[in-house]
């Protein structure tokens, strides 16, 4: 039904057409050093609320956990930020003036938010090295990567994310080979090359053992401070391990938020989502 | 895959041990072309070693066949888009060298009319359509080859990738783009030659087609158009550029959020494929001597993915054994049990798909490395 | 009677001469064996005269080239050509009885343009008395727009004792049609009153040839008064040929998008579920034709109950090669829908070949039921042929079985969970592996079933098949893959937009014009005109 009801839309009269409407201001009160800023943000599948007027605003430098059951909306929040799904209503800005909205996925990249998947993707049929290297700043437009050839100080870079990920020793391997554990890694590292000042991290310890999930949240937490780091994770230890501030969502809006010990307190959240345990 | 990590320079002549196959292939092609000229032109035609005309030019034809499994591998074996139009551009760029050389003709055609081509006298045309202008000369047609095809694929591809038309999706489309050619060829009104097409051909730049030298010069041509169309496209899918194609076809939507422009780079790849694939057509109209719309015919591209599948795709030069391959098999089929031929082509469909993911050349590739 | 009794003792016992001297007819007719081509005419009126039951039969089959003379004794027969140069001769006079001769000893009768126009008015002049209604119809058809004295006499005449009403109606208008000529300008008017409305083309002719003006651009008609209602007539006429010219466009519209839902819903079924593209879908469609083909070849003297036969045992024969293909071939491949494309692609090549082995690279014919053929007659402007309305009201039909199928059986509600999520059907203890199977054999059955109906409508050959893949696809692509209903519309939309677009820029280009649109709105919006709505899963 879209091309029907983007005629229909086109001709209400009630409504001003989209690339005529003013733009609308920002307004954070007192809070300058946001680098996510999320606020009603709302989206519908076949009637079906995923995002129920969202708000979620990150601070630069500060690492948020996010919880919250299936279904809550917590993928569909990532594919809002990253550009992947076009909210119905809502506001997204990254920093002080990009408006997330209105820009591409490439082009959201490239601004600096980084996402990690739900399910680990890399490059299969790729080294590990060229993994990296694919996703490395730099120009990626059609000729310039056409041409492109790696200089040292490059080079120099891909090994540094290659000791930081632990994978030195496969740079040569192909990733499609790699255990489920170090593609987590891998994937990890694609990010970090790409330099981002926001870093969306989807469950990033499914699948890891004690010992990897450790190092994992020591890397973690190491990249706060200087970039911003969201992790949904259901994994609670390892939330318990690395969270400062907690948010927990239910059915497409915050249903609390604060520090693990407020949240394990929240009578609500213990109804909705710790009650089971 | 064996790139150097140490220089990360991307060159277009690769040392043989990093490419074996397609180095021997590239051996073979210059050999090729010299062994056959000199069979051909120099040793007398009852030697056993003489190689007929008919022979060069059933060759020559598989060679511009050959090219054009190149492109389809370079778009479908890198960037994961499986065209199943890609006759239309061979098609567009046979039309293109067709009208050159239907031009060349002048006024010995069977109405004698030196302005007109003899379909358009027949169906009482009283001048020449405006696109008809400046394929008299050789260097506008030759740039028409490439424009035509080119063209098509940058309208079609924008529109396509741009939408995000992907997969199943994308292939019927381009099923259905050559579909309309063909129906629109057929049409007389297009000024095309309809039904017939364009035919009767007399000679290229001067020289008679019928000439063994001629002959020989295309073969020798269409040996050095593949070679080279090998090396680019070994060139460009060594590049970072060809990287990023094969991660777009593995995990699209993760080159998306590295910061790629996926439609982008699927739009360049297939305009450079589709113009490479005109450069197969034109090759392949001189030699066979007639373009009619029948080129457009979806079975037609179908049948060329196969080539690609039976050589192994990914490879690039299991591309060009596919296809040298499968048309060997179906001159000799059509001769022999014509009967027959369909029934092998549908089963060297299903078994390819089902048996062969890697092609012919995966398995030699197997039993070489055990060796 | 009497005379016949004696005319076949006779004939048996003498030569055939010898009763020709009994019979007038058959005196006649031997007069018209030997008569000159340029003579002929003469003689047909002295047919017409006798006033013979029997010269009806004798005309019509001057008529149609079939009236023979025996060289040996200028005796004329009926015949009827058959293998081996042989002639089936009947004798028009019913003395001698059926036999078979060798056509070498006959010579046909021949028959020119003009005497054509005549040996139909004569027949025409002689059914006008028959018993049958539906003859005295037609033979009132044939002669209507004839204004010679002697038919209108015939007409009158016919009139008086006429008691069928549509047979009254044809012969007032021919009466109509007469008085247009009438010097009287009363007369000429009230015809043209009478007339008006009337959509026969023959009246539109006579109203256009009274309003026809000369060289010197003066009207032929002297009247102004008869002029002007003749001028408002013929408007109207025009309005409502432009109305039902364009009823009757819908009409072909209908009828190409129950032929599109009928090919496409099966793909709908096997796409829609399984998100593969099956390439053979218009080869299942092909043996569904071909099954009914073999099904009248093993049932000749039952055609009117061939399609009742043949839509079950099709829908059996294609969900069967469906299913083999399904698990011989489609099973292995899933999660690669590209290779399942080209591997069924294959398939669909087998098929056809193994068709034109079996049966030939020719068309084959398929015959149509009494019940099918003719038209529903609305006016004489308008007439829908009765199979393409069968098979619109079939397609329909199909398709509300299916729907129901899939809404309130449990086999529907499986499918439906199978094409939604997989992974978990299979978790909840559905057998996914089954449930394609059958899925698979639905659809292929639907794609026979769409066979018997189109082998009423194309020419059932090998290549049957390939016409109808790439338009069934578009059909589910452009409705929303996954939705039925969206296959509904978009099947008579396109139906519609392609019969509307035909008049105006010729059926190619109809047919280009369509498929652009649908490449640029599927690139414009990849999900159809439908789409189904959902988290995409990466």
């Amino acid at each position: 039904m879209s091309a029907l009801d983007g005629l229909r839309s086109a001709f209400q009269r009630d409504r001003v057409w989209e690339f005529l409407a003013p733009e609308r201001e920002v307004l954070v009160e007192g809070r300058n050093n946001l680098i996510l800023y999320v606020e009603d943000v709302t989206v519908s599948f076949d009637g079906f609320k995923a995002l129920n007027a969202l708000n979620l605003y990150i601070d630069r430098g500060e690492l948020r956990c996010i919880i919250g059951a299936n279904g809550a909306g917590k993928s569909t929040m990532m594919d809002v930020i990253t550009g992947k799904t076009r909210p119905d209503q809502g506001l997204v800005y990254f920093g002080q003036n990009i408006n997330l909205l209105k820009l591409s996925e490439p082009e959201i990249a490239s601004c600096g938010v980084g996402r990690k998947f739900q399910k680990p993707t890399v490059f299969e049929f790729h080294t590990v090295f060229h993994n990296l290297e694919l996703a490395m700043r730099g120009n990626k437009r059609v000729l310039p990567t056409l041409f492109a050839s790696l200089n040292s100080a490059q080079q120099d870079r891909i090994q540094d994310v290659l000791e930081i990920i632990g994978l030195s020793e496969l740079r040569d391997a192909m990733a499609g080979s790699l255990s489920h554990g170090q593609k987590q890694w891998l994937e990890i590292g694609v990010l970090l090359i790409q330099d981002p000042q926001l870093l969306l991290v989807d469950e990033p310890v499914a699948g890891m053992t004690p010992q990897e999930t450790e190092r994992t949240a020591e890397l973690l937490t190491s990249l706060a401070g200087e970039r911003s780091v969201v992790v949904v994770e259901h994994d609670m230890e390892f939330i318990r391990s690395i969270a400062k501030t907690v948010t927990v969502l239910h059915q497409g809006s915050v249903l609390a938020e604060g520090s693990m010990n407020q949240i394990q307190e929240n009578p609500q959240v213990r109804e909705v989502y710790l009650g089971g345990d | 895959m064996n790139i150097d990590n140490r220089t990360h320079r991307n060159p277009l002549f690769v040392p043989f041990a990093q490419d074996r196959w397609g180095n021997s292939l590239l051996l073979l092609l210059l050999v090729a072309s010299v062994a056959v000229a000199v069979c051909n032109l120099v040793v007398p035609e009852g030697s056993p070693l003489h190689v007929p005309t008919y022979v060069v030019t059933l060759v020559g034809k598989y060679l511009a066949f050959a090219l054009l499994a190149l492109s389809v591998d370079l778009i479908w074996g890198y960037a994961g888009i499986l065209s199943l139009g890609h006759g239309a551009f061979f098609a567009l760029g046979g039309y293109a060298m067709g009208m050159y050389l239907m031009r060349q003709i002048g006024d010995r055609g069977v109405y004698g009319n030196p302005e007109l081509p003899d379909f358009m006298v027949f169906l009482n045309w009283q001048e020449l359509p405006w696109y008809w202008y400046g394929f008299d000369q050789f260097w506008f047609a030759a740039l028409m080859v490439l424009l035509a095809p080119g063209l098509l694929a940058y309208v079609f591809g924008w529109l396509a990738f741009r939408s995000r038309v992907t997969g199943v999706y994308l292939s019927i489309i381009t099923q259905a783009l050559t579909y309309a050619l063909l129906l629109a060829f057929f049409r007389n009104e297009m000024g095309f030659g309809g039904n017939n097409g364009l035919t009767d051909f007399k000679d290229i730049l001067g020289f008679s087609l019928q000439d063994d030298g001629t002959r020989v010069t295309l073969f020798v041509l269409s040996a050095f158009a593949l070679a080279l169309g090998y090396i680019i496209c070994r060139w460009v899918t060594r590049s970072k550029f060809g990287r990023v194609l094969v991660a777009v076809r593995d995990a699209e939507n993760r080159t998306r959020f590295v910061g790629y422009r996926v439609e982008s780079y699927k739009l360049a790849v297939f305009v450079l494929s589709a113009c490479i694939a005109g450069i197969a057509g034109a090759l392949y109209v001189p030699q066979v001597g007639i373009i009619n719309p029948g080129e457009f015919s979806p079975l037609n591209s179908i049948e060329l993915v196969i080539w690609v599948a039976v050589g192994g795709r990914g490879t690039l030069y299991g591309a060009v054994v596919g296809a040298l391959l499968v048309n060997y098999l179906k001159t000799w089929f059509t001769g022999a049990f014509p009967e027959v031929w369909l029934f092998f082509l549908g089963a060297l469909f299903v078994l390819a798909t089902m048996f062969l993911p890697k092609g012919i050349v995966g398995i030699l590739q197997r039993k070489w490395s055990k060796n | 009677m009497y005379r016949l009794i004696i005319a076949l003792v006779l004939g048996c016992l003498l030569y055939s001469g010898a009763h020709a001297a009994e019979d007038p007819l058959g005196y006649e007719l031997g007069v018209l064996a030997q008569t000159k081509l340029t003579k002929m005419p003469a003689q047909i009126d002295v047919l017409v005269a006798l006033d013979d039951d029997r010269v009806v039969a004798v005309l019509q089959a001057m008529l149609d080239g079939r009236l023979y003379r025996r060289k040996a004794d200028d005796t004329l027969f009926i015949g009827e050509p058959g293998e081996d140069k042989s002639l089936a001769i009947t004798d028009p006079l019913g003395v001698t009885g059926d036999s078979v001769a060798p056509a070498t000893d006959f010579k046909r009768i021949a028959v020119n343009n003009r005497m054509r126009g005549q040996l139909r008015l004569a027949i025409a002049q002689l059914n006008l008395r028959s018993d049958d209604e539906e003859q005295r119809f037609l033979a009132a058809q044939e002669l209507l727009g004839d204004t010679s004295p002697k038919v209108i006499a015939l007409l009158e005449a016919a009139s008086r004792s006429e008691s069928s009403g549509r047979v009254l109606a044809v012969l007032a208008d021919a009466r109509a049609l007469a008085a247009l000529q009438q010097d009287d300008a009363n007369l000429r008017y009230r015809a043209v009153e009478e007339l008006s409305g009337n959509l026969q083309p023959v009246v539109l002719n006579a109203l256009q040839a009274l309003v026809e003006e000369d060289a010197g651009g003066i009207p032929l008609e002297p009247d102004p008064a008869v002029l002007k209602r003749a001028r408002q007539a013929i408007a109207g006429i025009r309005q409502d040929a432009e109305f039902y010219s364009n009823v009757e466009t819908v009409f072909f519209g209908l009828s190409l998008g129950s032929v599109l839902l009928l090919s496409a819903i099966g793909l709908a079924i096997t796409f829609g579920v399984m998100g593969v593209i099956n390439m053979a879908h218009g080869e299942l469609i092909m043996l569904g034709a071909y099954t009914t083909y073999v099904v009248q070849l093993l049932m000749p003297n039952h055609l009117e109950y061939s399609l009742v036969v043949a839509v079950p045992l099709a829908f059996l024969v294609s969900g069967a090669v469906g299913i083999a293909i399904e698990r011989g071939v489609i099973r292995f491949l899933y999660g690669r829908p590209l290779e399942t494309l080209l591997a069924t692609f294959g398939i669909s090549l087998i098929l056809q070949q193994g068709v034109r082995t079996i049966f030939s690279p020719l068309n084959r014919s398929v015959a149509t039921p009494d019940w099918l053929s003719g038209a529903l007659e609305i006016n004489p402007l308008l007439s829908l042929t009765y199979n393409r309305l069968y098979i619109l009201v079939f397609s329909l039909v199909v398709f509300f079985l299916l729907v129901t199928l899939l809404k309130k059986t449990s086999l529907g509600l499986q499918f439906r969970a199978v094409a939604q999520n997989r992974a978990m059907a299979r978790a909840m203890g559905i057998r996914s592996a089954w449930v394609d199977a059958m899925t698979f054999g639905l659809g292929s059955g639907v794609a026979g079933i769409a066979g018997v109906a189109l082998s009423q409508l194309t020419n059932v050959g090998p290549n049957l098949g390939q016409a109808y893949i790439i338009d069934s696809f578009m059909v589910v692509v452009f409705g929303g893959v996954g939705n039925l209903w969206g296959t509904l519309v978009s099947a008579f939309g396109l139906g519609m937009a392609n019969k509307f677009i035909e008049p105006v820029a010729g059926a190619v280009l109809a047919k280009i014009l369509v498929l652009v649109f649908i490449i640029l709105f599927i690139q414009r919006y990849p999900r159809g005109l439908f789409p189904q709505q959902g988290r995409s899963v990466d």
